[in-house]
Parts: C-alpha cells; structure tokens; sequence
C-alpha cells in the first residue's frame, strides 16, 4: 500500500540523513547525565538527617523525576516539529513531490504516509526517552511515580498534536514561515500556561481567562500539564505548586480538546495539501 | 478511444496572472507529441495540469480516457520534471524500486525492472551510487528511466535533454523512438528545436498560454521547398523545360534555384537534367527548418 511506502521512506529518509542517529545519541547523553544527577542528589538526601521518612524521600524523587520529564516532553515535541517542518515544504520547493504526486496515487495517502512514518518514530523517541527515565530512577532509588502510561500518552498526544501543526503548516507555508508558526504557537501556549498557573495561584481570574484562550488555541501547554498532575506525587497536588506540577490541572475535557486538535490538525493538512498547486 | 489526451478549453490563473489562457488539443494514441513556445509560455503548467499538479481554473480534459485530476489516469502514465529534484540520499536502484512502489508494481516485477532500465539508460554501473553523487546528465537518465518504469501508455518529458551532452541526447531520442515504435504516446516539451524536428509527427505551437497552431511535422517539411542546383551546361532551353516542376526559377551562371511544391519532384528533375546532357553536380534542398517556422509562427518577441 503506497501510504506504508511513504511512511518507510519518511523513516529511511530519517535513518539516512543522520537525524535518528543525532536524536539517539543526544537522548542518551540525556539519559547519562540525567542518571549520574539523579544518583548523587538521591545519595545526598537519602543520608541527610533532614530528609528521613520514605514519604518526604519520594516528594524530593517524584520532584527530580518530574523535572526529567519536562526535559523529555521538551525534547520529543523538538524532535515532532525539528523533523516534519520541512517535509511537505521543502519537496514542494524542491519540485521532488511532482514526480511523486503525478504517480496513480491520492494526495491524503503522501500525508497521512508521513505523519505515520513520524509518529513511528515519535513514538519509539519517546518510550526511549521517558522509559529511559522511568527506568534510572527505578533502578537507582526503587521510586515508580504513579500513571506513568497515562502521563506518557499524554506527551505522546502532545507530540502528535504539534506534528500535524506543522504538516498543516508545511502545506502551505514556506519551511521558515513554519517554522515560525509552530514554535510561535508553541511559545503563546508555553506563556499562557505559566500566566495561568500564576494567576490560579494568586487567585487572579483573568490571569487564568489568558491561560485557557491560550490553551485553546493550541493545547500543548494543556497537555503537558495533565501529564505531570498524573505523574506527580499526590502530596505535591495536596501543596499546591511546584515547577513542574500543575497546581490549576487542565480537565479531562481539555484532554478530550486536545485529541481532537491532533486528529483535525492532520485532516486540515491533507485538506491544505489536497487543495494546493504544487 | 483512440485520442490519448483531449482537453478544451484548459485554463489556469495564478491571481491577476494568466499562465494559460485557453488550451485546447488532441494528442493521438501512438504519436510523438511536440510542445513548443518561448520561455513562460505556460507549457510547463499546461503539463502540470494534464498530470494532475495543478488544477485548472477552468476547461475540462481527459488523459488515457479518464477525467483530469483522477489518480487511476496515471497509472499508466510516465513524467519526467523539467526541474527534476529526487530524494538524494537514495542510491539509484533504490530511488527505481521507490517509484516503483509508487506504481504499486508488485516486487517481482520491479527486481527485473530496475535492472533492465538502469542498462537502458546506461547506468548499470551506478546502481549503488547516492543521487547526491550524481552528475545532472545522470539525474536526468535516471529521471528518465523512473518514467518508463511502468511501461507507460503515455510518457510526458518536460526538456529530457537539458542537462545532457550529445551522447545523453542522441541515447534519448533513440528512447523516444523505441517508445514510439511500441506504441507509447510521448508528450515532449522541448524548447530544442532541433531534437523536435527529429523526433516528432506533430507539434503544437503555444505563445500567452494559447495554442496557435497545430502541425503534422511531416506537412511542414512536405510543403514548399527550394531547391539549389549546381550544374554545367545550362542553356536557356532547359530552363524553359523545368517550368514544368516550378514557376519560380531563378538562374545564376552554374547556380539555379527554383521552388517546388513537393520533394518528391526532385528525382525527375535531376532524371531531366542529366538527359538533357548537363552535368549535375548537386542538387540540396533548402527547407523552411522548425526554427524558421517557429519565428514566423511564434513571433520574435521571446518570452518573458
């Protein structure tokens, strides 16, 4: 089937060009840095006269564990954008999609073959990434967070959702003008998440009011927000406000929102791409 | 069916521009279809919208029977860009086998596919060479060989030979040949005179998007011509004899010119002459080449 043809080449494309190679290695580096950080500051707080019940321990963990996957909700929405920005436009400048499109196949099957091949690829980035840290915190403190699959599925939507941004983007907009557009968007919903966050703390309803219209616009902000309330400490929750946690959590309605956004970003792509002369 | 594409009335504007005002042509199945005009004259968009990469404004057409724009009409199609692109981190085999999955062709068929066109385009030595590493002759011989992959009823090349050097082109118009000679439609755009001149039955002169006319090559070469010949012994008299072939004859000493109607008088002439005791040294036709006709029909103003 010719949409599996061009998720295997949207795959070799990335294996050839050194992209996967790049992607690795830097993850692992993560990985070992992560890893070594998290073993001295564990050793450190596990023999500190302060920090003695198991319960304040794994406050101090489930913390350093959060923290490592902002990293890697950061990393992997990098890689979505990083990776399909230019896919669509450059073969449209290029002119390398006339020998493609002009062969017997529908248009939706080069995108919706791409956006496959990515989210192979995003998929394996991330269990790499998130397991990989679920794994050295284990191993190194015997700490699990709670809903770990949850709160992976929600990066992992998170990442989908920003790729069929930017194959809608890549559609019409040149690779640069894309570029722009997805980490733009990226940025508002970065701000507008923190606003709220803020504002919910301080009590201020109009900070918050910012925070959703931001949300809605594109809920990346959202959804990472959903995945640390899940994976964070229920203490933590009980506090009220860390870094990395959501104090004001994004409801199950916005998760709802955000699965939808991923599923019409990709049909507006094909609609864009379908539509366009190229 | 026997027209391998018809359009009318095709018509595309890019915002306040026209790049094809009125497209109106049949290609018969079989013929080597040649697509002239100056640059910008919209040929390149005019094949885009046979293939599908542009959707007209207006007008309708079908290409091997089926509507514009419907993907099973190019199943047995085959194209070649002007400005070929490839995914160059293929090497050339695996670039053949990609487009062959493109053509949904099963595995077995491409295994003695890509070997067969990588020998008829002269690569057989290359065939695990990157596309990056590439000359632009080679690009555009595997470009041409991805066109043919699926033995095509109809195959559209935009300039095949303007990255080549005379061996390319020579190898190229043999290939048009042998797709002619089997059957294939070819569509060629060709701003190379010459190279039509050899290798098309008909040609479309297109200027403002607009076809201007449409000749049968062999019509054009078949019609009036001029004649140079170089012969002693002339004599008023057998001048006089050759008014029956031309009624335009001008003598020059040695050198006589004269205009016919058809090639096909001069054999006759020449039997004439030489009965008449001159001694004939050569006889050259002058036709009107491609090129003048293009100017006269095209005007000289160029493109823009």
């Amino acid at each position: 089937m010719t949409v599996f043809t061009i998720s295997g080449l949207t795959f070799r494309e990335a294996a050839r060009r050194k992209i996967l190679l790049a992607a690795l290695l830097l993850g692992l580096l993560y990985l070992v840095i992560y890893g070594v950080g998290f073993y001295y500051v564990n050793q450190d707080i596990a023999n500190s006269q302060f920090t003695t019940g198991l319960l304040e321990l794994n406050q101090i963990r489930n913390f350093l564990f959060m923290a490592g996957m902002y990293v890697v909700n950061f990393l992997t929405v990098a890689m979505a954008v990083l990776t399909s920005v230019d896919t669509l436009s450059g073969e449209i400048a290029s002119g390398t999609i006339h020998t493609m499109v002009s062969k017997p196949l529908r248009r939706w099957e080069i995108v919706v073959g791409k956006w496959l091949g990515f989210v192979g690829m995003l998929s394996l980035y991330l269990l790499l990434m998130a397991g990989g840290t679920v794994v050295l915190v284990f191993l190194i403190s015997g700490y699990t967070a709670p809903n770990l699959w949850r709160g992976m599925g929600l990066l992992w939507l998170n990442a989908i959702l920003l790729l069929g941004v930017s194959l809608a983007g890549g559609a019409v907009l040149s690779t640069l003008a894309n570029g722009v557009l997805v980490f733009g968007m990226f940025g508002i919903a970065f701000v507008g998440g923190w606003i709220e966050q803020i504002g919910s703390f301080i009590q201020n309803q109009t900070a918050v009011n910012v925070g959703i219209i931001s949300s809605l616009l594109i809920p990346s902000e959202a959804l990472w927000k959903r995945a640390a309330f899940e994976m964070q400490s229920p203490l933590v929750s009980a506090l009220g406000f860390s870094p990395f946690s959501a104090s004001s959590m994004p409801s199950l309605v916005m998760v709802f929102y955000g699965m939808i956004y991923a599923i019409l970003a990709l049909l507006l792509a094909i609609r864009l791409f379908n539509n366009r002369d190229l | 069916m026997s027209k391998t594409i018809r359009t009318e009335a095709l018509r595309k504007e890019f915002g306040e521009k026209t790049a094809v005002a009125d497209l109106t042509l049949e290609v018969e199945r079989g013929e080597v279809f040649g697509f002239l005009g100056p640059n910008g004259a919209g040929k390149t968009t005019a094949v885009k919208m046979l293939l599908g990469l542009i959707y007209p404004t207006s007008g309708t057409g079908d290409v091997l029977g089926a509507p514009l724009g419907e993907h099973r009409s190019r199943n047995k199609v085959g194209f070649l860009p002007e400005h070929f692109r490839f995914h160059d981190w293929l090497t050339a085999e695996e670039f053949l086998y990609l487009h062959g999955n493109l053509y949904q062709m099963p595995a077995r068929v491409l295994n003695t596919r890509v070997p067969e066109l990588l020998q008829l385009v002269g690569l057989e030595n290359h065939a695990e060479k990157k596309l990056r590493a590439f000359s632009k002759g080679m690009l555009q011989r595997i470009g041409l060989a991805q066109a043919l992959l699926n033995e095509p009823d109809l195959v559209f090349l935009d300039e095949p030979t303007s990255g080549l050097d005379p061996v390319g082109r020579r190898l190229v118009r043999d290939i048009i040949r042998d797709l002619s000679e089997a059957g294939t439609t070819v569509f060629l755009n060709s701003h190379l005179l010459s190279e039509v001149e050899i290798t098309c039955d008909r040609v479309a002169f297109i200027r403002h998007g607009e076809v201007l006319t449409t000749n049968s090559l062999k019509s054009l070469v078949e019609g009036e011509l001029t004649v140079e010949i170089k012969a002693y012994h002339l004599n008023p008299k057998i001048l006089a004899g050759l008014a029956r072939w031309s009624q335009n004859i001008r003598a020059d000493g040695d050198h006589l010119s004269l205009t016919l109607t058809s090639e096909a008088d001069m054999p006759s002439i020449n039997r004439y002459l030489v009965e008449q005791g001159v001694d004939v040294f050569s006889i050259r036709p002058k036709q009107l080449s491609l090129e003048d006709l293009f100017i006269q029909v095209v005007g000289t103003e160029g493109g823009l």
